[in-house]
């Protein structure tokens, strides 16, 4: 099943944007709805997230944002009751279904964690952790120092390879846990509100980072903060709550998918100019 | 939303004051009674402590004295034989007798523990674990002499149809107490070891899955490591228990303090010998009689040597991921 060459039609009653012309869709949702349980958490999300963009999904709390991203690598699998309609696509090829293996899949979409995740080894097998699982046979040392390297870390940490990850600062972590996820050369890397449990400064160079990976990777951040979706994203999708329907719970819907600048200052869904000028939310 | 009719209507006047009370004459002596009270409590089990090990320590000295042995011919002295003539107060082959069933059960129990613990940990669904978890638990609680019975009504037999003529099964013999006792301890080993896998942060789990690695790379990789001292700790503790086992041990291995290669065979642990000797016919003072002060004590330098150890290890995790 190819699903990147078709256009994206939306079922959808809110409107979506196409993705920025020029930009060949990576990963792409059509009419994506996710349940936990009897909870519907997304009804009918239709996106097509570009290549070597920065995508920012936006939007109140529970409205799924983070359900989206993690439809993306399959990790919702790991929570009980989890269940989806609709199509996945990644690079053309299906995410979801039996057929589709997500130990693979997850090695070619990374993932960075709200919370820094670093395992309580060293910084070097932080890094080595994830090529030694998948095979890599080239070198190692090479491997980590050009991956720490990547994440902007290896200065502060190349006299500490053989200290704990747990001993870095919080930014530092979560910087580990990025080089982590490059160490595995993936294709797209999936941000869950990365920044969340830093300070400013750190947050500062987490966003310097993404700028500097989004010409090898796709990236899609989750994020809370309006400001950070407008300074590091060039598209944002807004995610917003929909109506309430019979038992009173409302699942999250797209509201609008434009390039950043149009969807901050000339917002096409009065939903998403309610929610970006502070309205709801 | 409609205004609830408790809610006070505005009005000009101001709300009434809410009253406080204070803490009553008797919450106010609970900080000054209470404290006192609980360190006493605490004090006994101490207090405890400290006389076992007087009274163990008094009566071992007057073993020594009485039996006119040193030391060295006690720990180093491969007979046992308090009836012979001189008596022979070597405590080896309760040591070894000792050795074998720990070690034995021990080959049983931390095996299947741990694969149980991780398969509750990480691959059995919800409801298996909540049904499962308590059913291995159930067999603590099993009473010991209970185990010391199948040993001998089940196990040996089963042995001797096995094996035997081939090979011959003594009706007491080493195997029969160390399955049961692996058995026993079982619980042990999975119980605790499930608790410290199951607290290993989800957040790495998350992050291994999100790298591309399997379910068994997860569990074996980041899982197992991360609580690697705490399943150790649940190894020692339940090796002490097996240590310390009497009465299925007793019954299974019986009492012949002999050191022997063939788990076939009988030997006698130093919970068996004090047994023993409590319910021969050993005069009260007797050199014979003392002895199971010394052994005692030997056995108690043992298992707090292994609890310490497994205290230390198990501190030494509580650090790791914080």
């Amino acid at each position: 099943m190819s699903l990147d060459q078709q256009p994206i039609v939306s079922r959808n009653p809110s409107p979506a944007a196409p993705p920025a012309p020029g930009a060949d869709a990576v990963l792409v949702a059509r009419d994506l709805s996710v349940w936990y349980g009897s909870t519907q958490a997304l009804r009918g999300v239709s996106i097509a997230i570009p290549r070597n963009r920065i995508t920012a999904l936006i939007g109140p709390s529970g409205c799924g944002k983070s359900t989206l991203l993690r439809c993306f690598n399959r990790m919702n699998d790991l929570i009980p009751g989890f269940r989806m309609e609709g199509q996945l696509g990644f690079d053309g090829d299906p995410v979801a279904g039996p057929e589709v293996d997500p130990v693979t899949l997850r090695r070619r979409v990374g993932m960075v964690f709200q919370k820094p995740n670093p395992f309580p080894k060293t910084v070097y097998h932080n890094v080595a952790w994830g090529a030694r699982i998948n095979g890599y046979t080239g070198d190692l040392d090479e491997l980590v120092e050009r991956s720490l390297r990547r994440a902007a870390l290896w200065d502060e940490v190349k006299d500490k390879l053989n200290r704990s990850g747990l001993d870095l600062s919080g930014g530092q972590q979560q910087r580990l846990c990025i080089a982590r996820t490059l160490a595995v050369e993936p294709e797209v890397i999936l941000m869950d509100e990365p920044c969340s449990a830093l300070d400013p400064i750190s947050t500062a160079r987490v966003e310097d980072l993404m700028e500097d990976l989004k010409a090898e990777y796709t990236i899609v951040i989750v994020t809370h903060n309006m400001q950070q979706a407008r300074r590091v994203s060039d598209m944002t999708a807004c995610l917003m709550l929909d109506e309430a329907r019979g038992n009173g719970h409302r699942p999250g819907v797209l509201a609008e998918f434009s390039p950043t600048d149009v969807l901050f200052t000339t917002p096409k869904d009065p939903r998403t100019e309610a929610y970006i000028t502070g309205r709801i939310g | 939303m409609t205004q609830s009719p408790q809610t006070t209507p505005i009005s000009p006047e101001p709300p009434p004051r809410r009253s406080w009370a204070g803490r009553s004459r008797l919450q106010s002596a609970q900080e000054f009674v209470v404290p006192p009270l609980i360190f006493v409590c605490a004090l006994i089990t101490v207090l405890t402590t400290v006389g076992i090990v007087f009274v163990l320590g008094l009566e071992t000295v007057r073993f020594f004295r009485v039996a006119g042995i040193g030391l060295f011919e006690f720990l180093g002295g491969a007979t046992l034989n308090p009836k012979a003539d001189p008596p022979r107060y070597g405590i080896l082959p309760l040591l070894w007798g000792t050795f074998v069933i720990a070690f034995g059960s021990s080959l049983i129990a931390l095996p299947i523990g741990l694969l149980s613990a991780i398969f509750l940990s990480e691959y059995a669904p919800r409801g298996l674990r909540a049904v499962l978890k308590p059913a291995l638990e159930l067999l603590a609680g099993i009473p010991t002499i209970v185990y010391g019975y199948l040993a001998l009504l089940l196990v040996t037999p089963v042995l001797k149809a096995v094996l035997e003529p081939a090979i011959r099964v003594e009706f007491y013999n080493a195997l029969s107490a160390c399955i049961v006792v692996g058995v026993m301890i079982i619980p042990m080993v999975s119980s605790l070891s499930e608790d410290v896998l199951s607290a290993v942060p989800r957040g790495l789990r998350e992050a291994a899955y999100g790298l591309g690695a399997t379910k068994f790379e997860v569990a074996t990789r980041v899982v197992l490591p991360a609580g690697l001292s705490g399943v150790l700790a649940s190894f020692l503790l339940a090796i002490s228990r097996a240590v310390g086992e009497t009465m299925a041990v007793l019954l299974a291995a019986g009492v012949k303090p002999q050191i022997v290669l063939n788990p076939l065979r009988s030997v006698e642990t130093m919970t068996a010998y004090i047994v023993n000797v409590m319910k021969g016919e050993a005069a009260v003072g007797s050199a014979e009689h003392l002895s199971l002060y010394a052994v005692g004590m030997a056995l108690f330098a043992i298992t707090l040597a292994m609890n310490i150890v497994s205290g230390i290890i198990l501190k030494h995790f509580r650090e790791e991921y914080e």
